[in-house]
Order: C-alpha cells, then structure tokens, then sequence
C-alpha cells in the first residue's frame, strides 16, 4: 500500500463517502444521486463498464473503497457527456469519475496496465516537457507501448497517413528531437507547480 | 288529469328541416303522440322560438311539453321550464347526426327521428312536475357535525365555521390534537421544502377552541346516528357517563388512522429493544427537545437507520399490501432531527422505491444536502438490543449484506379507523336477526368500535374498500361516500400526510355544506343536485321482499316494524337502483318511472319481420352511455338507423319489464350502456351497473323460455370519452342480430 493510500484510510477510517466529498473532484455530489440508473443506461460504453455510475455512487455510499477505487470502470469514461446531460440531479457525473480516476491514479492504486490510464500519463508525460504536445513523440510513444515489435507494424500501418501530413506541412519530423516548447516553459512549470500545490492543500495530500 | 295540456314543438334548425320531413312529424304528434299543440320553429332554441313556448305555457295553460330538437344535454338552459314537465326527442344528436348522410338513408331517418317525436309525446304523458321533497321542511338543519378532533377534523370544524356554518367537534379522547399532537415537528407544507415545521396543532386548538361557531365535546363518542341530511339527531356519550343530544345537518367522519402495530413484525425486530416506529421515534425527539436524541436506555444515537416499507406493499397477504404515502417524507423528516441536531450521526433510509408525494423531492434534496445517506435495499432481518443490526438485499449492488446501528426505525404504515365493517356486520346482523344468541353478542361486540353508530338498515358505519378505508367515490368524486351527507376526510378515508388531510377536510366540509343547503331545499345530492323529483312508493302493492332496502347503493331506504321499505328522501340521490330492483314495480319518481321508460318502449314502430328492419333498444345511462351517444353523433361517426336510445339515470334503475316488454314488442335486441364496475368503478351510483350486470346475468333462463337467444339482450360498460366505441359496439351488434335473424316475437306483440 502506498504512503498517501496509507495515509487516507487511517484518516477516514471507514467513511469513505466523506473522503470522497472532500478529495475528489465534485465528490461532494455524490449524495445527490437519488439512484434512478439514467446515467447508468445513457452510457454508450456501459456494457464496457464493471460498475455503472449509479452502481459506483451506491459503492461509495456503502463504503466499497478499494472496490472502487481499484475498478477500471472510471477510466473507461469517454466524456461524450450524456449522463450529465440527461441526470435528473444534474450531478457531474463525467467530472466525478474523472475525479474518481485521478483521485485513485494519485494514490497509487489505480488499476496498472489500464489502457487509458497508460495513454493518459504517457500524454501528461508529454505535455509538460515542453509545455505542449508533441504529436511525433506522442504517436510513436503511443505506438511503442506494447513493445518494439507491435511498435514497428503499427508504424508501417500507419505510414501514409503519417507521410501525408508530413507532405502537408501538418506534421514536422525534426520535432523527434524535443520539438519546439512554449515561449515561457519556466514560468509554465512554476504554474504547474503551483496548481499542483494548490491542489494538494485543498485535497488535503499537503501532509 | 283535466288540467294537463300537452304541446310538442319540432325545432327545423341545425338543418333537421333540411333533412327531414318536419310536417309529417308535427302529423305523428298529433295522431299518434296526442298532443293538443304541436308547433315548428325555425330556431327553437333562441329567445323567439323559447319565448313561444312560454306564451303557450302562461298562455294556453301548457303544462306538459315534449322539445322535439336536440339532445337533452344541449341547450338545457334554454329549454328550462320549471313550471311544466318536459321531454326531449333527441332529433339532432341522436338522428340527424348519427344516421349516415345522403338519399339512401332517407327513409330510416325519418322513421327513426318519428319514433323519437313518439317516443318524446308518450314519455311526458306519464311525467309529473317533480314538487321537491315534501318533507324538506324536517330538513332545515346547517350545522355540521365533526367526529374526530385530529388535523383533519380541526380543519373541517374550522372551515365549516370560517364559511358560516355552526359545527360541532367530537373527540374521543381528553385533547384536540389528535396524530399531530404526537410529533416532534412535520413536514414542510410551502417553499422552499427544506426543513421541518414546527405542527401549529396548538395555534390551532386554540383557534378551534376560540371559535363561537365550533361546539367542541372531549372525551365523547357518537353512541347513535339517526336521520337524514338535515336532520340528524346524535347522541353522544361522555366518559364521566352523560349523554346529550345534537342536531345536526351533515356529518364529516376524521377519525384518522392507527399506526400499524409493529409487534407483527417480529422479523423486523418490532418489539424488541431500540427498535421503534415513526410514533416512537417522534416520541424520543419530542423528549430530546431539538438536543440530540437518545434512546429509551439513555444513551446518545450515534447511528440510524430507517426501514420503509415495514410491513406495508406486503405481497404475501401477510401485512399491509398498500403504502401508506407519508411514511418516506416522515422518515426523511425523521433523519433530519438527528442531522440538524448532530451531523456527524450516521442517518441510513433504505427503501425500495422512495416515494415523495407533493413537493417532498425538494424536501429529500435537502436531506441529502444535510448528508442522510439514502440506500436502496430490502431489509429481511433486524435485531434490535443494544447494537442493532439490519441485514439486507442491497438492491443496486446486488448483494445480502447488514449495517449496524444504535437505533432502528421501522416505516410502519397506517391504518384506518373506519369503524365496523359492513359485510361482516350484514352477516352476523342476518344471524341475530334470525335469532341466533351468539351473533346477538357478537353484534354488541362488533358495535364497540363504530366510529358513527348509524341506525341504518344497512349498518352503523359507512362501507369500506378492501383495505378497510372509509368509503369514497375514489375515481369520480373522492369526497362522496355512499352515505348521503356523511364525507369521510383524512387518513380514515386513504393513506394520507397532514397536508393531504386538511386539504381534505376542506373538501369534506365544503360537500357538508352543499349537502345541508341541498336537503333544505329538498333536492337530491350529488351526483343530481338539481333534481326535486323524489322516490314514492304504492306501499299496497309492496311483498316486503326487501331488495330496495337491500340493494340501495345509499342505505338510503329502512324498514319499519312490518318490514316495509321507508324512504328517507334526503339520503336518497334518485339513481332509481331501488325502482330497477323492485318486482312489483311500485316505486317510481314522479318524472321518471317504469311508465315513462315502459311507455316510450312501447311508442317505437316495430315494422314487420318482412320488412327486414330490425329495432334495437339502447338503454343508456345518462352520465356516459349516453353523453357518449351525442358525442358519436356530434363527430359523425354513423351509426345504424335501426336503434332507438333512451337515457335511463343509472344502469341500475333498468326494471327487467322493460326488457321484457321490448322483447315482447318484438324488439330484435336490447344493448344496455352503463359505467365500469368492480373494484375500480365508475358507476357515478357506485353500485347501480353492477347490479343491472347482476340483475341481467339471471334473465338468460327466462329468454330461453320465451325462445329467444340469450344474446338478444347485450350489457355493455361504457365510458364518456368512448365515442368510436359506442359506434362500433352498436354497429357490430347490429351485425349480429342480422346474422341471427328477425326476432321469432314479432307480430305477437
């Protein structure tokens, strides 16, 4: 078990509705759901998904921590947006299972291997280097990830696609090595820094 | 009869002129329908062609009409006479409309729209000018009893007296209050729906208390109901032993609910230690006075849960199988007592469905502001002592699983306290009266828990539904009971909250009072309130075969020492279910009766076999069949020309005569049109279809006799909005008398 998991069990002992209104994003929403299943039949990827969201509200609310936070069903979100629109609470429901998957990712038992969560830390990675993306470095990263060999085939797959946009100036080969960052990457990661801060006092991952 | 004048008027408007023969009607008028005047209008209905007939009436001592033009239903201001006694032939609905358009149809429109005009001329002969009720002079009486001194009574007393009428308040036990007096706080009635109101029940005592026009009796019951609407004598008993008397003119009936008692759930821990009701937790946070609220062992609640639900929907047949629609808004309220005092105690409200009647889903919003946790889960065992636990289907999750808690509120539902229930009272009263010295004591028994202790034929409280709630005209008109002038308010009536139930006791005494001022006037009550006509009966012709006293759907008709039926008029409602009932035929109404129906039955042309035009008698209950009839013919929705319809009140005041007499006529078929009945029925008399099916069910026996198939006599339910259906129905039936051929009674008649 990681240190801040450690951490935030023994300081919330067993009300993990209350850990998460106060550390996840829109987590103080989660009382509000009143159990209708809308979201849960909204969703295009509910057959994807372990746990709907109704289903992951009421696990929350019986204080299924680990459940939860070690599902995958958070990250199969695809935020098309349609349970928020239709809930008749008008709970955030894309932004809690983000928060869910953050929160989960932050204290380090997120579910390892999770396609998206790979794809969504190989993209932030990528993001904050140079203070914006990196579309050659990401793509090969992306391609690479299961390995050189898979790596190579999807490459040549993806060949005349990736000429294409060379030809038409869309895509710049020289950036593979570093590519160009934005005019004031210091100050771009002193506000990374900051954010990250401000975010752990009020989160309270401070300690 | 020297100073009846008979007139008929035929209206050629709306383009019956056009269409039909307007001069060979005014001629059956005459010949056959015996009218001493008989007039055409143009435009009978305006001021011209009304001022017309008033001449006639001032005039020409007119004092019988029959208006030979539209459906009675229309234009029924313009054709009010009070002072003579009027008939309508239904030209333009029932003919003009109905019949398909074109030449071809010519001949049997006319043919029909002459049996009306005959039909019309032959009714208003035996029609009499309805005078009222003659003992409306007994019935003089305003003031409106309340038994029952809870929220519901409260309020009734209250509007009675805001309204200007006296009323008298009787409560059982030493306090005015009643349920509400128990809680800690209730429900919030307005906006914004977030928090718990204090009750108001003491401003309210006080209010009634204050009242000049509120007479309240504490510690009283009703030990007799007699009488009528206004005329009511009650006796009331005291606790101390005296008695008194009141008059009164109407009756409201809040004697409000119990909770169901929880030592029937054993599974639910009912009875065992820290398990309460909702009555017993109000109690807790009434002694906790807004601090945090302990139990019954003094110790702190730090965790609750609520069970809904706690024997109520209970499909096994064991418990309650209703919900009792307050309970969810309570146990929400309930949670918010232990939040507002300590948000850090654990609330849990499972349910299986969450029901928030009104503007409760704001107040449940606001519950889970306050952080009540919600779960929806089906609790199969609690244990109560000193740490409760509740195991449970989680319902979402899919899984048997338990909570524990300090304390355990169990949802129980209410209960009615409606009195004696009459089906089992008619039984034992049926043995007592047969002589049977066990059901004489267990009738004394039985009597104990009436609410009202009526002296009526039919028993001492008013009827119940299934569940045991006081009745009420639950689909129609939920303020009507089948005890004409005594409304039910309040849980005693359905499951209720308290808003529900001073609503309801506003409607309750606002009907008191119609039904006051009805009887004063010596007209009918609901659903006729117009009507003066009154039931008489030819008493040298009656066998004493008690079916009016019986089937009366209104208790509305006793008996005396020699079992002869005695008509109580101001209980009466004039659905005639007594005149369909009676063999001998000695009841009737003075302007609708087994002559005025028998003899436009037997007014109607009955062509020869050869002839190949079959007659159909439609007999249609006035509240529906027959709105719906006009309302075919209004959209032109055509049907056969071969029927002829006659508006009865009620299904249930179809004598078998005039079946008999049609089918002796040589009528092919008689279809009769009434409203759904059973459980959820719309007869507007509540029981009047279902006794014409009962009354129809028995005469296959005796068709037979005569020959005939069963199938010539047809008994539909229709409702208002039916207007296809009636067209279809009529025509399918049709189709099938042709395809069984003319009726083999033709030519006798």
């Amino acid at each position: 078990m990681t240190n801040a998991n450690q951490q935030a069990v023994a300081r919330y002992k067993n009300n993990f509705l209350k850990e998460v209104e106060e550390r996840v994003e829109e987590g103080d929403m989660v009382k509000m759901c009143m159990q209708c299943g809308v979201c849960a039949g909204s969703c295009p990827l509910g057959s994807a998904w372990e746990h709907s969201p109704q289903k992951i509200f009421m696990m929350i609310r019986a204080g299924k921590r680990d459940e939860v936070l070690q599902s995958d069903s958070m990250w199969m979100c695809t935020s098309c947006y349609n349970c928020i629109v239709r809930c008749p609470r008008q709970l955030p429901i894309t932004h809690i299972m983000h928060g869910l998957a953050n929160y989960a990712h932050r204290l380090g038992i997120a579910p390892k291997g999770q396609p998206t969560r790979e794809f969504a830390k190989t993209f932030w990675n990528n993001l904050i280097k140079r203070g914006r993306t990196n579309e050659l470095t990401l793509t090969l990263a992306h391609y690479f990830a299961n390995g050189i060999g898979p790596g190579i085939k999807t490459a040549l797959n993806m060949q005349k696609i990736g000429l294409g946009m060379v030809m038409a100036g869309r895509l710049n080969p020289m950036e593979i090595f570093g590519g160009h960052s934005v005019k004031d990457l210091k100050g771009f990661h002193a506000v990374l820094a900051k954010a990250k801060e401000i975010e752990d006092r009020k989160k309270g991952f401070a300690a | 009869m020297a100073d009846n004048k008979f007139a008929a008027y035929i209206c050629s408007g709306c383009g019956i002129g056009d269409t039909m023969d307007v001069a060979g009607l005014e001629k059956i008028a005459t010949r056959e329908g015996k009218m001493t005047v008989v007039k055409n209008h143009p435009f009978l209905c305006n001021a011209e062609g009304v001022q017309m007939i008033r001449d006639d009436i001032a005039n020409e001592g007119v004092t019988h009409l029959c208006i030979a033009a539209c459906s009675r239903r229309a234009k029924a201001e313009a054709f009010a006479f009070p002072t003579a006694a009027v008939s309508r032939a239904n030209l333009r609905e029932g003919v003009l409309w109905a019949v398909a358009e074109g030449a071809d149809h010519d001949e049997i429109r006319q043919e029909m729209a002459e049996d009306y005009v005959r039909m019309g001329c032959a009714e208003v002969k035996k029609m009499k000018l309805p005078e009222g009720n003659p003992n409306k002079g007994d019935a003089q009486n305003k003031r409106i009893l309340v038994v029952g001194g809870g929220m519901s009574g409260m309020t009734a007393a209250l509007a009675a007296a805001d309204a200007g009428y006296e009323a008298v308040l009787v409560e059982k036990t030493g306090a005015l209050g009643g349920f509400a007096s128990k809680l800690w706080k209730r429900v919030p009635f307005s906006s914004p729906y977030a928090e718990p109101q204090a009750t108001g029940v003491e401003e309210m005592v006080a209010k009634v208390t204050g009242n000049p026009k509120i007479k309240v009796h504490l510690n009283t019951t009703v030990t007799e109901t007699a009488g009528s609407p206004g005329r009511f004598k009650i006796n009331l008993a005291q606790e101390s032993g005296s008695v008194s008397e009141e008059s009164v003119g109407a009756i409201v009936q809040a004697s409000g609910f119990t909770p169901y008692d929880m030592a029937k759930l054993p599974e639910l821990g009912g009875g065992q230690a820290n398990v309460v009701d909702q009555a017993g937790l109000e109690a807790l946070a009434k002694s906790a006075n807004g601090s945090a609220i302990k139990r019954a062992d003094g110790k702190e609640v730090k965790s609750v849960v609520f069970v809904q639900c706690a024997g109520q929907r209970d499909d096994s047949g064991t418990h309650l199988p209703y919900c009792s629609g307050h309970c969810c808004a309570t146990s929400i309220k309930q949670a918010m007592y232990f939040k507002d005092a300590n948000p850090d105690v654990d609330t849990v409200v499972m349910y299986t469905d969450l029901r928030v009647p009104g503007m409760g889903e704001d107040f449940y919003r606001s519950a889970q502001q306050k952080g009540v946790i919600f779960t929806k889960g089906k609790a199969s065992k609690v244990s109560g002592g000193d740490a409760c636990k509740v195991e449970f289907k989680d319902l979402i999750l899919d899984e048997e699983t338990s909570t524990d808690a300090d304390l355990v509120v169990l949802a129980t539902g209410q209960v009615a306290n409606a009195g004696v229930n009459l089906d089992d009272w008619t039984e034992v009263n049926t043995k007592a009266e047969g002589g049977d010295e066990a059901a004489k004591t267990q009738r004394t028994e039985m009597k104990t828990i009436s609410v009202l202790n009526l002296n009526y034929r039919q028993g001492p409280d008013m009827p119940q539904f299934k569940y045991g709630f006081a009745d009420s005209h639950f689909i129609c008109f939920p303020y009507e009971t089948r005890r004409t002038g005594i409304y039910a308010a309040g849980p005693t009536r359905r499951p209720m909250d308290m808003l529900q139930a001073t609503e309801d006791a506003t409607g309750a005494a606002l009907k008191a009072i119609q039904a006051v001022e009805n009887a004063s006037q010596g007209r009918a009550a609901h659903p006729r309130a117009w009507d003066l006509s009154f039931p008489s009966a030819r008493l040298e012709g009656c066998t004493q075969c008690k079916r009016c006293t019986v089937e009366c759907p209104f208790g509305a008709i006793d008996e005396d020492e020699k079992r002869f039926p005695v008509f109580n008029e101001q209980r009466c409602r004039r659905c005639g279910t007594c005149m369909g009932a009676c063999p001998v035929r000695v009841i009737s109404f003075e302007n609708y009766s087994c002559d005025t129906v028998g003899s436009q039955i037997k007014a109607v042309n009955v062509p020869d076999e050869d002839e190949e035009k079959p007659r159909i008698l439609i007999l249609a209950c006035e509240n529906d069949a027959y709105p719906a009839l006009d309302m075919a013919g209004v959209q032109r929705l055509s049907y056969s020309a071969y029927v002829r319809a006659i508006p009865v009140r009620c299904l249930g005041s179809v004598n078998t005569i005039w079946i008999t007499d049609a089918l002796n006529a040589g009528y092919d078929g008689v279809m009769m049109m009434g409203c759904k009945k059973g459980d959820d029925y719309q007869c507007h008399f509540v029981k009047g279809s279902e006794m014409a099916y009962y009354r129809m069910s028995k005469i296959g026996d005796t068709l037979k006799q005569l020959g005939l198939e069963p199938e010539r006599v047809q008994t539909q339910e229709v409702a208002i909005t039916d207007n296809a259906r009636v067209a279809k129905l009529i025509n399918d039936y049709v189709e099938q008398l042709n395809e069984m051929g003319p009726s083999p009674m033709k030519g006798f008649g």
